[in-house]
């Protein structure tokens, strides 16, 4: 379809458009002003063009990682979770790290393809559709840990509100139960909006399908979406009420991920702020796991300019935003253990978890904490890390973004840990206190859920537009109809 | 006009054109007709008369179903089928039922939205004498087209077409049924 591609600009060189002043003016959102069938050939090429040899390295690494995801559940539940590194008195090991880690993850692509939306921040269609695929992929792989660890997994459905043969009901008034609900809905609204959002896509693949296969799969799955414009009317006010659903959804799913640990009476645990600041915490590995992924991605698929420097800059300054709301709620957590007076948080904030071996630890006459080094790991990565991005020439820099964004995600990483194993570790009973290192099991088991979550997302690369054509078409002047490269007359009016 | 003709369809280039074109077929008084756009152009539903979706009702009646539900199932399964005392707390408290009603608040109402989405615009629908027509294949890649049908009380074979060429289209073809 590249002889339809014809440049307006080409068409109307004479055109002056009359803009801002030059210091008010925006870069704009697509780069080296391409046209709206530019748009279309760039992304749906992606799928159309050769399997990059690139592509079928990672797809390989990352499918044996997930062979070695379920090897790890098959081995789980023949033996039994024994073979993980949880004993008394720290039970929550890594798979409640894990559990949180990924299901944070996901809250940025909600983030953008919700909030930022509401928000009429234009900027969010080159990358909602990759952060929400990034968001359905994290919670599948979050969704795993909850059922295993559990064990008897082949009791897991005991936590839906289903009839069994003991005609008992779940009891809801555990945050357990509203987990449940939280994650599942979380995970099915994500399903919608993101499929939603597909449809006028599928059918931009469906027009320009060659081969029959194609022609029939996308064809089925757009629904045979025509482009009329009494459906986008409709369409849009589906897409705005899910939007302002997800909000909502995606501000709860934290909070009561939060409520597992803050409603019960552990040190460490037993706080209020830790709604906000699990949300404040998601919203930011969320945007460091979009970084990591969409800094490489634009560069490989030659997507330049549509996911621009300014997107990425856009990114990095979320990412000191909600990085900066982290470190304070780091902080408020120390001022509250100091002012409540209470000396089981003290002691379980400055001997359990800050005190290290060099500088703090000695100036206080008190023993290193015995997981010093996985706190401290957590404030440089998630405190000292996120305020390089005030810098123009650290956001503009891809490698250093792309550095800086994995540092992100493994800061979030070690808050979890820090939150769950130092809290369990030393509990109220001094006999009783142990010292937790996860089993070679539990790493593998990680480590194989990131094969999982690769392995859908390349799948995802290859087989559906990663980048929302229909709405990065509507933010290009060419869309507008009362600016002149839309074809409007002098003075806007079309 | 060929004897199976569904629709007369014209072609446009920019967005403006398009709205404009639109203003005057809403103008001359055509019922049956759209606009087909590869994304959706500001302007557009008040240039064709469209009024409010009505998607925002159907996903109302989603959430409200979604909230009842979850007060209910949780009211029934923990008060009155299967009664454990608690903590010492009242059967039924709609503190802790909150949250999972909440979801579920959240869960109906966004398939309301989308159902009711599909349901208005009467999709799926998989054929479409327009998806058959090759040239509307540019209708999701970078071409605008208004199509008026055969159907419409005001159709007329004649002054349809130059009411269309009028407004500018440079590609003017009828659809088959």
């Amino acid at each position: 379809m590249a002889e339809s591609t014809t440049s307006l600009l080409a068409e109307q060189p004479d055109l002056h458009v009359q803009g801002p002043p030059a210091q008010l003016e925006r870069v704009p959102l697509v780069s080296n002003n391409r046209s709206l069938g530019w748009i279309s050939d760039r992304i749906a090429g992606v799928i159309e063009g050769e399997t990059p040899g690139w592509w079928k390295i990672c797809f390989a690494i990352s499918f044996t990682f997930m062979t070695l995801c379920f090897a790890m559940i098959l081995y789980l539940m023949s033996t039994g979770v024994g073979v993980w590194g949880n004993q008394h008195p720290v039970m929550w090991g890594w798979a409640i790290i894990n559990f949180v880690w990924w299901i944070g993850i996901g809250h940025a692509g909600t983030l953008i393809s919700a909030i930022l939306f509401l928000l009429r921040q234009r900027w969010r269609t080159s990358i909602n559709r990759a952060a929400e695929a990034m968001t359905i992929f994290a919670v599948m792989c979050a969704g795993i840990f909850p059922l295993i660890h559990i064990g008897r997994i082949w009791f897991g459905w005991w936590l839906f509100p289903i009839p069994n043969s003991q005609s008992i009901w779940p009891q809801f008034r555990s945050p357990l139960m509203w987990d449940v609900f939280a994650v599942s809905t979380y995970f099915t609204v994500s399903v919608l909006f993101w499929y939603m959002g597909l449809i006028p896509d599928l059918a931009v693949m469906r027009d320009r399908a060659k081969t029959k296969i194609r022609k029939f799969g996308y064809g089925l799955f757009s629904l045979g979406w025509t482009g009329s414009n009494r459906h986008w009317s409709n369409y849009e006010k589906a897409y705005l009420i899910l939007a302002g659903l997800s909000t909502p959804l995606v501000l709860s799913v934290h909070s009561i991920v939060s409520l597992d640990f803050s409603v019960s009476q552990l040190p460490g645990w037993h706080t209020t702020i830790f709604p906000p600041y699990f949300v404040a915490g998601a919203v930011y590995s969320g945007f460091g796991m979009v970084l990591t992924l969409l800094v490489p991605l634009r560069r490989l698929l030659k997507l330049e300019d549509i996911i621009t420097v300014r997107h990425v800059e856009l990114m990095c300054k979320v990412t000191l935003a909600t990085g900066s709301i982290v470190g304070y709620a780091y902080a408020m957590e120390f001022f509250i253990a100091w002012y409540s007076g209470n000396p089981y948080e003290k002691f379980l904030f400055f001997q359990n978890r800050a005190a290290d071996p060099f500088i703090i630890g000695p100036l206080m006459h008190i023993k290193p904490a015995p997981y010093w080094w996985a706190f401290w790991t957590m404030v440089t990565c998630n405190v000292i890390v996120p305020q390089f991005f005030w810098f123009k020439k650290i956001r503009t820099s891809m490698f250093i973004v792309f550095f800086l964004s994995i540092l992100v995600n493994i800061g979030m990483w070690f808050e979890r840990f820090v939150i769950v194993i130092t809290s369990l570790q030393r509990e109220f009973l001094p006999s009783n206190w142990s010292y937790y290192s996860p089993t070679p099991v539990d790493i593998l088991q990680y480590l194989g859920t990131f094969g999982l979550f690769f392995t859908f997302f390349l799948l995802f690369l290859r087989y559906v537009p990663l980048i929302a054509i229909a709405e990065v078409k509507g933010v290009t002047p060419q869309a507008d109809p009362h600016h002149p490269l839309g074809g409007a007359k002098p003075g806007g009016k079309h | 006009m060929p004897a199976k003709a569904y629709a007369i369809m014209a072609e446009f280039e920019t967005p403006a054109a398009t709205l404009h074109a639109a203003e005057k077929v809403y103008a001359a008084g055509f019922r049956n007709w759209d606009v087909f756009t590869p994304f959706p152009i500001h302007g557009m539903d008040r240039a064709m008369g469209i009024k409010n979706s009505k998607v925002g009702w159907f996903s109302f009646i989603g959430g409200c179903t979604g909230y009842t539900t979850g007060m209910l199932m949780i009211w029934f399964m923990n008060a009155v089928d299967y009664r454990i005392v608690i903590g010492g707390k009242p059967m039924f408290s709609p503190f802790a039922a909150f949250p999972p009603s909440y979801e579920l608040t959240i869960l109906f109402g966004s398939f309301g939205a989308l159902l009711g989405m599909l349901f208005l615009n009467r999709l799926p629908r998989l054929h479409h004498p327009l998806l058959k027509n090759r040239r509307f294949a540019l209708a999701t890649h970078d071409r605008f087209f208004v199509v008026i049908e055969t159907c419409d009380a005001k159709f007329s074979d004649y002054e349809t077409r130059r009411l269309l060429e009028s407004l500018g289209s440079r590609h003017i073809e009828w659809v088959e049924e």
